[in-house]
């Protein structure tokens, strides 16, 4: 089957750890997660604390190995990837985290994470041809080089901190940005401003696995949502499918859960209780069942 | 009136001069009220409850009086405060979950702070169990250690605990973030339930979650870097916010069933100022799109509607 370019493909991927005494338990924090991020596509992977969604994004960045599975892109298995090879699929597939502040040296100057890249990337970039690829890269995250050029990461805001770490993965023309909870740290006037930003990326083809817990932050900004539990993803489809016709219990009672400004958490627990989800059968075996177009979910386990 | 605070001034002291963190803040608690405390991080928001309770030492209170059922809080003076701490003053601070002593177990961190409070926990134990019951924990939490508790449970420990000799005032620094959906949700509620049974009289909840205070507040004031800008009931703020950064701080929320692809929010642009020397004037001035000369002027903070205060020149005051 030939696949296409910059396509990153997850097949029955597993994490598993050993913990206690001799490592005589092992604990699944990932089970059998199979999806796919198209270039120019949104994925929101949204779970609750514990559920592996950043466990995912750590195992395409190649920070953790799977335990099961495989992760390809391009066609390829990213776990054979070495050297040269390894640095090629890191031109293309960069991620950002949660706190900007901590993902910067406090010692240094902010803008040395550009510095660093020049010094593994573009050895041979000229001062000047590299000084317009900075510009370029910050205009594209709507940062003023003057405001942030120079400057130690404490007399930056947190919005233009990850900005900055956003734009430091442009600089390498990646194809796939892995974000995970990159603005639940920010502030509400930010933070849009952030998201603003990917959805402009993603218009230029840009792929985001975007990882949050916050499901309205997911339906503002994807194209394709995921719900994760447990490890184990329980509905997956098209993000205005999910949302509109969320049929999984933990998909149900999460939308329950979240705040709005608009309807208060008694109306939307009756509108949950006034509706019956589509029974979704699980007699196959299958993992996920089709409940409709683009909208699988996965059979409820009593 | 169960809380009246009156020009409450508190600064931050630093090397390059005082911090301006709250600048004459003037508003009041009723009895059974929840108040929601919002703005932006670095607003001033919990230094004010903070500074209702203890001023830590980088804190110096600078002017203005707070009142509570009718006594005048000594907040400038730290040992005089003590006798109204948890008793009738309750903070459970920003980070709390993460601030229990993981080498103690809970039961011993209670009967320490009832004990420094010159309280007798033997009176007040069978008081605690029973709450810790109310709130779904089952009371071997006392026995156990931090750490075997999952962020939820500890939430709940620390909102018993503080609420336990039923101070008048809870003050509930960010209680609700950090936490899961469905966890977040059932800690709110416990916020309203500890009111409607009376374990405290008021709350305020301090928050940077907007859709949070809409579910459970009754009325929610609005900071912005050091000053208030606006309180009205929480239906009055989501439905017709009257001051500009009100409007836009909530016109920047995705609320479910908002897509980027179909409608673009906007943010606020710019940043909030440095609040070592903040502008004169009206402080929201240089982000706001109405800003005009008048602004210069620092807008009073009054009366604009029925039980609605709002700071901007651009309100007519009634």
């Amino acid at each position: 089957m030939l696949e296409g370019a910059g396509v990153l493909r997850l097949d029955t991927c597993c994490k598993s750890y050993r913990v206690g005494a001799f490592g005589s338990n092992e604990v699944a924090a990932v089970r059998n997660v199979s999806f796919e991020v198209q270039p120019g596509e949104v994925v929101a992977l949204v779970g609750e604390s514990g559920s592996g969604k950043s466990t995912i994004g750590k195992m395409i960045l190649r920070l953790l190995r799977v335990t099961e599975g495989t992760i390809s892109y391009d066609g390829t298995d990213i776990a054979t990837l070495e050297h040269q090879a390894l640095k090629r699929y890191y031109a293309d597939v960069q991620g950002v985290f949660q706190d900007p502040f901590s993902s910067y040296n406090p010692i240094f100057k902010a803008d040395r994470v550009f510095t660093m890249l020049r010094a593994a990337y573009f050895p041979e970039a000229r001062d000047d041809e590299w000084r317009a690829k900075v510009e370029r890269a910050l205009e594209a995250v709507s940062l003023n080089a003057d405001d942030v050029l120079n400057k130690y990461p404490h007399q930056l805001s947190g919005g233009q901190l990850q900005r900055l770490l956003i734009a430091r993965a442009l600089l390498l023309d990646i194809r796939l940005l892995v974000a995970d909870e990159i603005i639940s740290m920010l502030d509400a006037s930010t933070r849009i401003d952030v998201l603003n930003l990917l959805g402009d990326l993603k218009a230029r083809g840009l792929a985001i696995l975007f990882i949050t817990h916050d499901l309205s932050l997911a339906n503002y900004i994807s194209d394709t949502t995921m719900i994760l539990r447990r490890g184990e993803i329980v509905e997956i489809g098209s993000t205005p499918l999910v949302y509109g016709n969320p049929t999984h219990s933990y998909t149900r009672a999460l939308m329950a859960s979240v705040p709005q400004l608009h309807r208060s958490w008694d109306e939307a627990e009756a509108a949950l209780a006034a509706t019956s989800p589509a029974h979704v059968s699980g007699e196959n075996g299958a993992r996920l069942v089709e409940v409709e177009d683009e909208h699988l979910v996965a059979p409820e386990r009593l | 009136m169960s809380l009246r605070v009156d020009g409450l001034t508190v600064y931050y002291q630093s090397l390059r001069g005082d911090v301006k963190a709250v600048d004459g803040a003037t508003f009041d608690v009723a009895d059974g009220e929840i108040m929601g405390l919002a703005g932006e991080s670095g607003c001033g928001k919990s230094t004010l409850g903070k500074g209702l309770i203890r001023l830590d030492a980088r804190m110096r209170y600078v002017g203005g009086r707070v009142e509570l059922d009718g006594h005048e809080l000594p907040i400038a003076d730290d040992a005089r405060m003590n006798q109204y701490r948890l008793k009738e003053v309750s903070l459970i601070p920003q980070y709390a979950l993460s601030a229990l002593n993981p080498t103690r177990k809970i039961g011993r961190m209670a009967t320490d702070l009832l004990h420094a409070r010159g309280v007798d926990p033997h009176t007040v134990l069978p008081e605690l169990r029973r709450r810790l019951q109310l709130v779904g924990l089952s009371e071997d939490v006392l026995d156990r250690y931090p750490m075997e508790l999952s962020g939820g449970m500890k939430q709940r420990v620390v909102m018993v605990l503080s609420s336990v000799l039923d101070p008048s005032l809870l003050i509930a620094d960010e209680v609700t973030s950090a936490l899961d959906v469905s966890t977040q949700k059932a800690v709110a509620r416990l916020l309203v339930e500890f009111r409607d049974r009376g374990f405290v009289k008021s709350i305020i909840v301090i928050t940077h979650d907007l859709s949070v205070l809409a579910q459970i507040a009754d009325t929610v004031m609005v900071m912005y870097a050091g000053k208030l800008a606006e309180k009205a009931s929480t239906h009055a703020i989501v439905g017709a916010p009257q001051h500009p950064y009100t409007s836009m701080l909530l016109a920047a929320l995705p609320e479910v069933g908002v897509r980027f692809a179909d409608r673009r929010l906007a943010g606020i642009p710019g940043r909030p100022p440095s609040l070592l020397n903040p502008p004169a004037g009206c402080r929201f001035r240089e982000r706001c799109p109405f800003a005009e000369a008048r602004c210069a002027h620092e807008p009073p903070f009054v009366e604009v509607g029925p039980g609605q205060q709002a700071a901007c020149w651009k309100v007519p005051a009634c």
